[in-house]
């Protein structure tokens, strides 16, 4: 089950490297999305995999039996999905706003901060 | 794998959970994170209030400065303080551990960051502060102290993420074209790298189960030889490599730090990098330093690279701040020169150059503001001259920092190099050597330019030879005079630390080397993780 899982995280990051390196905002967006999610699947996955064990203490038990599911990675997608989710909203309004400001979501047309054609600095005094 | 073993069942919760109650001085350990981070809530609320906004960070940052300091000093006496959170004993529950390097960096940040508000009192205009910048900076610096104090990788990625987003904010303030544009490289490229750092500690928990960094040094240890633990290290190396801005992961560094307020770039230079370049110390000297030692040439070439190329991109900029950009990455290589060869003396000295970065590269920033407020506001080489004449203190001034930072005595850039070259040639490594030494000769070439064209020659480009022009800042000149010299007064505070580190250097010496023997060997740490507590 593991490595099927491992396969599928596989091909989230394929997805999401091959929609990063686009030279188009949106297509670099979504790649984000795609790559937040690569990672939650991939912690969930590395805290192992376990089937139809309630995690749940029984009354006259002081600890929960052998093969429940392991709390600590969902706790950690938990955090991991409300920050990429934060992350990715902040993003697309950011993309959103220089598509407005720039007039292009193409990275490349994007050299304001750095002009393509700069001088060089002055050689004499 | 991560689950204990439940053989007994009657449960001994003393082993698990804080039985009494944490000492009243324990707090202090939270508190670097606790007082900025309040303060940036009711500066939230009180966002309307605009007047206020600048006296609530002072004050906050002043408190966060003092209490960093008695966590210093209770460090320097103690050792490594931890305070458990919510009553769950490591490894099961979040420790902050304040240890020697933590505290170092956290007192150095709390310094900056005071200095860079202080400067910041007229830097925003009311609807900026409306806008919340005033607590974005709050929230940013108790995002930093909480990377520099905490005792858990995932909590460490959780504070990465609440400085990030912080700056964002701050990045984006203002919302220029070029703003907007900067924002777009450095928000995409630090959220792949955070991203990168996430993978990682999924990993280090699937091989590993424990997430405690004290733990975690055991557990490595103890790992079977089949563990993919070398793969790992490369990637924590990789994400916090690209948070540092060294080689070749760096472009996002150079293509936005120039576009904010001045004052938002001093506090950048002074906090975001060296926050990556702890979390390289902490993880890949502490935490897994024979997984990281299988790849340390790499890291030595990087650290060369970083260096030299970071100096030669300063070289090539006609624009003032543009160039301060790349001469954070040259100093950021000259820290990877600790990580890479990770003997006592190399850390030593990466630490110190740590903490003279901080101050010598956010000072830099401030007076290249002061600079250009002097004159109509450009940061342009073609534009500056004449300020010799304007105002002898400025250029007394920028001479310090500019020496500081090429690594001339007596300032406080001097002894880390020294100690850097003298610890590369200990271990062997010419390259690493001749690296810093080329560094330091291209800085003091790209230093002495700005020095020459800013301050030596009478006034801008075609300026004839003997007259002397200022382009003065539209307006009153008399006002614009007084306010240029009150905001030397960062400034100044920041050059009388870099001297007096110069001239004193051995007190943070020692200290820094406290703080490498506690990397190397973290017994101490351990110790006071998992024995401090019953």
């Amino acid at each position: 089950m593991e490595t099927a899982l491992a396969g599928l995280v596989a091909a989230f990051f394929a997805t999401s490297i091959y929609l990063l390196l686009s030279r188009h905002l949106i297509r670099v967006l979504i790649g984000v999305a795609i790559l937040g999610n690569a990672v939650n699947l991939l912690l969930f996955t590395s805290g192992r995999l376990t089937r139809e064990v309630p995690a749940f203490i029984g009354l006259d038990e002081m600890v929960p039996a052998p093969g429940v599911a392991n709390a600590l990675p969902q706790a950690l997608i938990l955090t991991a999905i409300v920050i990429s989710f934060s992350f990715f909203a902040f993003l697309l309004v950011l993309g959103y706003r220089a598509y407005q400001e720039l007039g292009t979501d193409d990275t490349n047309g994007m050299r304001i901060a750095e002009p393509r054609s700069e001088p060089p600095p002055p050689m004499g005094y | 794998m991560a689950t204990p073993d439940h053989a007994a069942t009657a449960v001994d919760l003393t082993a698990a959970l804080v039985a009494a109650p944490i000492p009243a001085a324990d707090w202090l350990v939270i508190l670097p994170v606790l007082i900025p981070m309040v303060a940036g809530a009711i500066g939230l609320v009180t966002r309307w209030r605009s007047g206020l906004q600048w006296h609530l960070a002072l004050g906050a940052l002043s408190l966060t400065l003092v209490v960093d300091v008695m966590l210093l000093i209770r460090v320097a006496t103690e050792g490594p303080i931890v305070m458990a959170m919510g009553r769950w004993l490591p490894p099961f529950g979040i420790s902050f551990t304040a240890d020697a390097l933590g505290a170092t960096f956290a007192v150095t940040a709390a310094v900056v960051a005071l200095v860079a508000t202080f400067y910041a009192r007229d830097s925003f205009n009311v609807s900026e502060r409306r806008y919340g910048i005033f607590p974005f900076l709050l929230l940013l610096m108790a995002g930093v102290s909480g990377a520099f104090l905490t005792g858990d990788l995932f909590n460490l990625y959780v504070w990465f993420e609440v400085l990030l987003i912080s700056s964002f904010g701050m990045l984006v303030m203002g919302s220029e074209k070029a703003q907007i544009d900067g924002t777009i490289k450095y928000a995409f490229l630090n959220l792949v790298a955070t991203t990168l750092f996430l993978i990682a500690i999924g990993l280090l928990y699937g091989v590993l189960g424990t997430l405690n960094m004290a733990d975690i040094v055991g557990a490595a240890q103890r790992a079977p030889s089949s563990a993919p633990l070398i793969a790992i290290a490369c990637l924590f190396f990789f994400a916090f490599a690209m948070k540092a801005g060294a080689f070749p992961v760096n472009a996002w560094l150079p293509a936005s730090y120039h576009t904010p307020r001045i004052v938002v770039s001093a506090l950048f230079a002074g906090l975001l990098t060296k926050v990556g370049v702890y979390a390289l110390l902490r993880v890949l000297v502490m935490l897994l330093p024979r997984q990281a030692d299988a790849f340390s040439g790499l890291v030595a070439v990087i650290a060369a690279l970083t260096m030299v190329l970071g100096a030669l991109g300063a070289l090539a900029q006609s624009d003032f701040r543009r160039m301060l950009g790349y001469l954070i990455i040259s100093g950021i290589g000259s820290m990877l020169v600790g990580v890479a060869l990770a003997t006592e003396a190399a850390l030593t000295g990466a630490i110190v150059y740590a903490v003279h970065s901080m101050l010598t590269m956010t000072a830099l920033y401030l007076i290249a503001g002061v600079m250009a407020a002097r004159v109509d506001g450009s940061f342009d080489l073609r534009r500056l001259g004449g300020l010799y004449g304007a105002s002898p203190l400025l250029a007394g001034l920028f001479l310090v920092l500019g020496l500081s930072v090429a690594g001339l005595p007596p300032f406080s850039g001097f002894w880390p190099k020294l100690v850097l070259v003298d610890a590369s040639l200990a271990a062997g490594s010419r390259m690493l050597a001749f690296a810093i030494l080329a560094t330091g000769f291209l800085t003091t070439l790209a230093v002495g330019r700005v020095w020459l064209y800013a301050f030596w020659r009478g006034g801008p480009e075609g300026t004839a030879d003997g007259t002397r022009t200022v382009l003065g800042p539209a307006g009153d000149t008399a006002a614009a005079d007084r306010r240029g010299t009150a905001l030397l007064l960062p400034v100044l505070v920041l050059a009388a630390a870099i001297v007096g580190l110069g001239l004193w250097p051995a007190p943070l010496y020692d200290f820094a080397g406290v703080a490498a023997r506690g990397l190397i060997d973290p017994t101490a740490y351990i110790g006071a993780v998992f024995g401090g507590l019953q």
